[in-house]
């Protein structure tokens, strides 16, 4: 490939300057003339059903404009899956976990809103409920929704190969099980929403949104109205991690009211509500059967996952399927057996969170490989090592992995951790280990989830870049302006992007999945392409060249090797004009991921993502035996992410995916009671702060993904599904404890010190 | 019960006719428009709502208006002196220190606060002074390089 000038350049973001001086607006940033604020009246019982709503008092309280229930609003369930749907943005009948939304209120001040929401009476009848996914499962326990007597929502049941004439196979069976708790998303900027409707009945919501065409679609569900009325901006968004992929009730009821006032509405969750409210990470009961070959080879599995969902199924469907696929992955394993469940009890409802569905039985695999390693005697490096996936290889889901740096991110995090020197060979309470993992570049499975993109070479010769891609601090629109620029051969600096605009942008599924940087990238790619190509075809016109033989590069347009044999861009564009060719000159991208036929996983096999990333973490610990304290001292993140489009950015990611993954194993823990959330503050829940953080080495394996524009995959996501196991398994060897269920705070180390002492 | 508040923010003499039970972040984003000061928890626990007061940092949403009238507030629109950005500012751009930059205000003027008083700190004093400031998008690893960046 040729020198690049734009891509692999540790840029800072675009909007650096912006956040860095307190100018960028987010939602809740915004105010229009005559705003109204609206609050929510939230289920004060776990499972119950709604006798009557009494709204009379609070209509009375001065300055409210408003007030509804679930009886006021169209009965249309929406849902992130189609074949998932099941919620409704008030609850209609019944309330299905603490924290439910039952009724809305909007008023000319926070304070009076707050008001009329304590002057609604609700008359419940209390039905029974069921906390725990186990019991939730067995015959007889409560139902939380009608259609689904078993309260298994979403299941998968698949097998690959024969795992029973496997397990036959096998010299060694390991079997084990495991448990995950809740984590939640905790992104900095709560959830808001401020909505207008125009005299046509055309809405437009802004919203801290990860995906502002679904949620156009959703909406226009929601609401009966046709998703041509509806528009949906993304200002700034504080982070997302996966859990402002849904619709809320903010969003509705922002729009619902706008409609009805005729005034600006804005619904802003506190962080209680963020907690408690919206998503989390999905607690699992996982248990792993594992067959091996005595000369190390993983030969086959079989597990039993029974996801905790809460009261409705936000991505059910897709989780399970997730966690069954990339089991197969970053290991070869030709046997597996995998049944799935997702589970409604009466609690706060799991979502897509950073790794969705993968990181609960990657802790799994991992911590029972370094198991598995000990009783065989292989250390846990080369047995990964020799069981790893290589590129080109045939996958028994039809995966396609065209790219593939796995044995490298393994052999370069052992080595930066001092594997060899360290592991087994540190005092008591210090310890390392590693494990590994795999994530998917974007999904090529669903419906609606093509990206594109237009440029527009401006007279002036800058260029204005249009995306659908949701920017929620990650760094997508820089990340895609590289890849533009790159293509046009012009600075960064050259290009003005307008991104996530569903009026004004081109169609983009949003950021889920790890896909923005392929499939936006791509699409940005093809259009400044197309738009240099017409360029091109005028320079070439004028020097009496094939356009083929052109390239553009620093701002020039010239004969490929014989920079001196062309002209400026701005001589191009000026001799484009003069030429009688129509301005302005617009390329044009649509992207979708390359895919036979859609394929859901749930159903058939295929090819679920046009890439694949691949990674190691290691970690190193102590363990304070007096408290049962566990310090991680450092993390390697050895992360394949093909080609690194912006180094500084992909730094960022590891680092942030990696400490939110020490939060899993050792801190966070959304804690229930029969439902209710213990600890829905940042007091309380055990977010990371600067104090707990590592030494982090990030440790970039390049590889050039033939899919990924100029080369690039997935990079952040997949960092989140195994620092957890790495952090285990360097406590095992810290102190020779292997702890199966998360997080692993100080009461179960001191616990299982004094058992081991036994 | 309303009252009118005189404010200094920013170099500016400001007065606001509020309820008196207003806390500092409520006049600062809705009176004054001064939106870079942020609200991520309103409960004191995650620092994105930190402003300088008589230079030392406060949590604006736990601080009432009333109570520092005609004390000199800095929020992030006013650390940068004659345009010309703070080099904690420059730092955090140029490190990489900022992703969603919900937290960027408050971490900024932590650190800026931070630094007035220890000049010549330590990667570990550097992290207790900000361990009071959540953020969930970079680790930290980035904001803590970039404070130690300006530091001559």
């Amino acid at each position: 490939m040729n020198r690049l000038d734009v891509v692999g350049k540790r840029e800072p973001m675009l909007d650096a300057w912006d956040k860095a001086m307190g100018r960028a607006r987010f939602t809740d940033d915004l105010t229009l003339p005559g705003m109204l604020y609206g609050k929510i009246l939230r289920s004060p019982l776990a499972h119950a059903k709604i006798l009557h709503v009494d709204l009379s008092k609070a209509k009375k309280v001065a300055g409210v404009k408003g007030a509804i229930s679930g009886k006021d609003i169209p009965k249309k369930k929406y849902g992130i899956v189609p074949m998932a749907k099941d919620e409704y943005a008030l609850a209609i009948e019944k309330v299905r976990y603490i924290g439910d939304e039952v009724a809305a209120v909007v008023a000319t001040t926070w304070e009076a809103a707050e008001e009329a929401i304590s002057k609604i009476r609700v008359d419940f009848e209390e039905l029974p409920a069921v906390f725990d996914p186990i019991e939730a499962m067995k015959p007889g326990a409560p139902i939380i929704h009608e259609e689904v007597p078993n309260n298994v929502s979403a299941k998968i049941h698949k097998e690959f190969g024969n795992v029973e004439k496997a397990f036959g196979e096998s010299d060694f069976l390991f079997e084990d099980t495991f448990e995950t708790q809740a984590v939640n998303h905790a992104p900095l900027e709560p959830h808001a929403a401020l909505a207008i409707v125009d005299p046509y009945g055309k809405v437009t919501l802004w919203a801290s949104t990860q995906i502002p065409f679904f949620l156009r679609r959703n909406l226009a569900t929601a609401l009966d109205i046709p998703e041509s009325k509806v528009r949906v901006i993304k200002p700034k968004v504080g982070g997302g991690f996966g859990q402002k992929i849904d619709q809320y009730a903010k969003d509705f009821c922002a729009a619902f009211f706008a409609a009805k006032t005729g005034k600006p509405v804005k619904f802003v969750y506190e962080r209680e509500e963020v907690f408690t409210c919206t998503r989390q990470r999905h607690p699992m009961h996982i248990q792993l059967k594992t067959g091996m070959k005595k000369d190390g080879t993983i030969w086959s599995q079989q597990f039993k996952v029974i996801a905790d969902g809460g009261a409705y199924n936000s991505t059910a469907p897709l989780m399970i399927t997730l966690a069954c696929f990339f089991i197969m992955l970053p290991y070869r394993l030709e046997n597996l057996l995998f049944e799935g469940y997702h589970v409604y009890t009466n609690k706060p409802v799991g979502g897509a969170m950073r790794g969705h569905g993968i990181p609960q039985v990657r802790f799994a695999v991992e911590t029972q490989l370094d198991r598995i390693s000990e009783k065989m005697e292989i250390d846990p490096l080369d047995l990964r090592l020799k069981n790893a996936f290589q590129a080109g290889e045939p996958h028994p889901a039809k995966l396609l992995v065209q790219s593939c740096g796995f044995s490298d991110t393994l052999r370069k995090a052992a080595e930066e951790i001092g594997w060899k020197e360290k592991r087994g060979k540190l005092p008591f309470g210090r310890g390392v280990g590693l494990a590994g993992a795999s994530f998917p570049s974007g999904v090529s499975n669903m419906s609606h989830i093509s990206s594109g993109a237009i440029v527009k070479i401006e007279r002036d010769g800058s260029i204005t870049l249009l995306t659908g891609a949701a920017d929620i601090g990650q760094g997508a629109e820089t990340v895609i302006s590289q890849i533009a620029a790159e293509e046009l051969g012009v600075p960064l600096e050259d290009i003005r992007i307008t991104a996530a605009d569903t009026e004004i942008t081109p169609l983009d599924p949003g950021t889920f999945g790890s896909g923005v940087t392929l499939r936006a990238g791509n699409a940005a790619k093809m259009a400044a392409c197309s738009a240099k190509e017409k360029l091109l075809e005028a320079v070439a016109e004028k020097m009496e060249a094939r356009s083929e033989d052109l390239e553009a590069k620093n701002r020039r347009i010239y004969v490929k090797g014989s920079p001196e044999r062309g002209m400026s861009f701005q001589e191009a564009i000026k001799y484009y004009q003069y030429s009688d060719r129509p301005m302005p000159i617009i390329g044009r991208g649509s992207y979708s991921p390359p895919a036979k036929e859609p394929t859901t996983l749930l159903k058939e096999n295929g090819n679920f993502s046009p890439a694949y990333s691949f990674m190691t973490q290691a970690a190193e610990v102590e363990v304070d035996t007096r408290t049962g304290k566990v310090k991680v001292l450092k993390m390697v993140a050895s992360h394949d992410c093909g080609r690194a489009i912006n180094p500084m950015l992909v730094e960022g990611q590891l680092e942030g995916s990696v400490v939110g993954g020490m939060g899993q194993a050792l801190y966070e823990d959304v804690m229930t009671e029969k439902g209710q959330v213990l600890n829905p503050s940042f007091l309380d829940y055990g977010l990371p702060t600067a104090m707990e953080i590592p030494s982090i080495i990030s440790v970039e394996v390049e590889t050039d993904d033939p899919e990924g524009p100029f080369g690039a995959k997935e990079s952040g996501e997949g960092t989140q599904l195994a620092p957890a196991p790495a952090i285990i398994n360097a406590i095992y060897d810290a102190i020779g404890v292997r702890f199966h269920s998360l997080p692993v705070t100080p009461e179960k180390v001191l616990k299982a010190l004094h058992e081991k002492k036994k | 019960m309303k009252k009118i508040l005189k404010l200094q923010v920013n170099g500016e003499e400001f007065e606001v006719l509020t309820e008196t039970h207003k806390t500092l972040l409520e006049v600062l984003r809705e009176d004054l428009g001064l939106t870079g000061t942020k609200r991520g928890c309103d409960l004191g626990t995650c620092g994105a709502c930190t402003v300088l007061i008589e230079g030392k940092p406060y949590l604006s949403c736990l601080t009432l208006a009333i109570d520092v009238q005609r004390k000199k507030i800095i929020t992030i629109e006013g650390l940068s002196e004659q345009g010309k950005p703070h080099p904690l500012q420059k730092a955090f751009v140029e490190k990489g220190a900022i992703q969603c930059g919900f937290c960027t205000p408050g971490m900024i003027l932590t650190a800026k606060a931070f630094l007035d008083q220890h000049p010549h700190p330590q990667e570990g004093e550097v992290k207790r002074a900000i361990s009071g400031n959540l953020c969930r998008c970079t680790g930290y690893v980035k904001i803590v390089e970039a404070i130690l960046s300006t530091i001559e």
